[in-house]
């Protein structure tokens, strides 16, 4: 396999953005992505998205953005897996670079979770769970969480109050980042008088759902270089997916979060280093014990323990492991089919030393996790500063 | 909307009809093709008795759609007694009395409606606190 480079990034602020289209949004980031690496043409577009059939009631995204972008000619689809359909795009993009089937990849990330309103838009999101035998009993993706959570409590003693440090971290975080959704700090006191959602799970604990859009651009580095880039370029290093079971109830141990654990594995040995060799890691947020149970995974606390790292600072971004650098989904917002794109060009965003005020000191090696669903599907990649 | 999934799957959801694997004895709740144990195909029906422990809970109060009239409910992980997980809403029992490890049983109750015009309910499956006697 050939070596792959980030040669291009670009995103869109996340929110309810109303006045904007499905299409327009996806063109913005990736006009920018395209202008970051210096206009370089992509043979292939690919597109993480996991909604739009439900709320836009649109398919065949792959055509209808590259048409949009006047990408004539493109190879273009969209690959989805729930709400790690991102990361799906990414690692297909990776793919067909990394084998020579194609030169330059762009990859776009894009929700447009507004265009559907009130219970449809809980509804639309269940269409990730095992329809039969989830949403059909009136599971939601918050209610998965709040399983988890109650279970993750009982089982290891943790206090119910030690997963305030997630929602705190990742809105200290996206106070700088002018792409977010929220741009304000929280304090645990509010985390605590936050209203259940499915109880023990709270209004905090959960990334809201939102529009945005990201997107890369891949290729090889000899590419990048005759295109004259000048901003630092980001080796895709290591890359992992694996699949769960699809629903939480057919696994004999829920809080193990294999899928993430084997991704982030397989990501790592490919790359030849070890978890802990990275300078910092954009885990899954979209709910706070996902983050806990994600870090569990990769390797970073033993089983139970995940929750005792957001207490000691740990996780700043000048500590031991810096995550959610930019805000993670909490902060930054979750856009969904789109986070998992968000994650790597934050992390790109890192690798190059243009986070601002953010800016993790010296970061040359980045982990991403995108998880669909409770880890029943998981995405890795390793991302280094060439 | 989805008469035919619906009526497919009554047999699941009035009598949690499962399969027993012939070739390791492995209970399967819902129906796989493929054995999670073995890796045999499993197709040997198999009634389960409906009893079992919670083994998480949640109290849902944000409802998607045909789920509005229900909330606030509780929805629970259930460990049947011959092994398999099931996801289903507890029902006859106060919020704040749910606990991990609580014996429950099967009892069919309205699931959902939907909400369009043509107003199908939709039965099946939810558990309730075993009876003392
Ligand atoms: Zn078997």
């Amino acid at each position: 396999m050939r070596d792959v480079v980030i040669a291009g990034i670009g995103q869109t602020r996340v929110g309810e953005l109303w006045d904007i289209s499905l299409r327009s949004l996806a063109y913005q980031a990736m006009k920018a992505a395209r202008k970051d690496a210096n206009g370089l043409t992509p043979d292939a577009l690919y597109v993480g998205n996991y909604l739009a059939i439900v709320t836009s009631h649109q398919s065949n995204l792959g055509t209808l953005l590259a048409d949009n972008a006047g990408l004539t000619g493109v190879e273009a689809f969209t690959c989805e897996a729930g709400q790690a359909s991102g990361g799906a795009a990414f690692q297909m993009g990776y793919i067909a670079v990394a084998s020579g089937y194609v030169d330059a990849a762009l990859v776009v990330g894009v929700e447009k979770y507004t265009d559907a309103i009130g219970s449809e838009q809980e509804a639309a999101l269940a269409i990730s769970m095992d329809a039969d035998y989830e949403a059909m009993v009136g599971l939601t993706l918050a209610a998965q969480a709040g399983l988890l959570m109650q279970r993750y409590i009982y089982q290891y003693g943790a206090p119910r109050s030690a997963f305030g440090a997630f929602p705190v971290l990742a809105h200290a975080n996206a106070v700088n980042n002018p792409f977010a959704m929220y741009r304000r700090a929280i304090d645990q006191d509010t985390y605590e008088k936050a209203p259940p959602v499915a109880d023990p799970l709270n209004l905090y604990d959960q990334a809201s759902y939102a529009d945005g859009a990201a997107a890369v651009l891949l290729t090889t580095p000899e590419k990048a270089r005759q295109a004259g880039i000048g901003h630092p370029l980001v080796r895709v290093r290591g890359a992992g997916g694996v699949i769960d079971t699809l629903a939480l109830h057919d696994r004999p141990d829920p809080l193990a979060f294999d899928a993430a654990r084997y991704a982030v594995q397989r990501a790592c040995e490919m790359g030849g280093i070890l978890p802990g060799e990275v300078d910092l890691f954009e885990v899954d947020d979209a709910f706070s014990i996902y983050a806990v149970l994600g870090l569990e995974a990769a390797g970073f606390a033993e089983r139970g323990e995940g929750w005792r790292l957001g207490q000691n600072g740990d996780l700043r971004l000048n500590g031991r492991l810096p995550v959610l650098t930019m805000g993670g989904s909490k902060g930054r917002g979750n856009p969904l089919g789109a986070a998992g794109v968000y994650q790597i060009v934050e992390a790109v965003q890192q690798l190059r030393g243009e986070a601002g005020a953010n800016q993790v000191a010296d970061a040359r090696m980045a982990l991403t996790l995108n998880l669909g669903g409770p880890a029943s599907s998981a995405f890795a990649h390793v991302l280094e500063r060439v | 909307m989805e008469i035919p999934r619906h009526w497919r799957l009554k047999k699941q959801r009035y009598a949690l009809q499962g399969e027993v694997c012939p070739h390791c004895e492995g209970k399967i709740f819902p129906p796989r093709d493929v054995c999670p144990h073995c890796g045999n195909e499993a197709r040997t029906t198999f009634t389960f008795s409906g009893r079992g422990k919670v083994y998480s809970f949640t109290h849902v109060t944000e409802a998607p759609a045909g789920f509005e009239e229900t909330a606030p409910y509780t929805v629970a992980l259930v460990q049947l007694e011959e092994g398999p997980v099931v996801t289903a809403q507890l029902t006859d029992v106060d919020a704040d009395e749910v606990e991990i490890g609580m014996p429950v049983e099967m009892v069919t109750r309205k699931i959902r409606s939907d909400g369009d015009e043509r107003g199908i309910i939709i039965y099946g499956y939810k558990f309730r606190p075993v009876m003392q006697h």
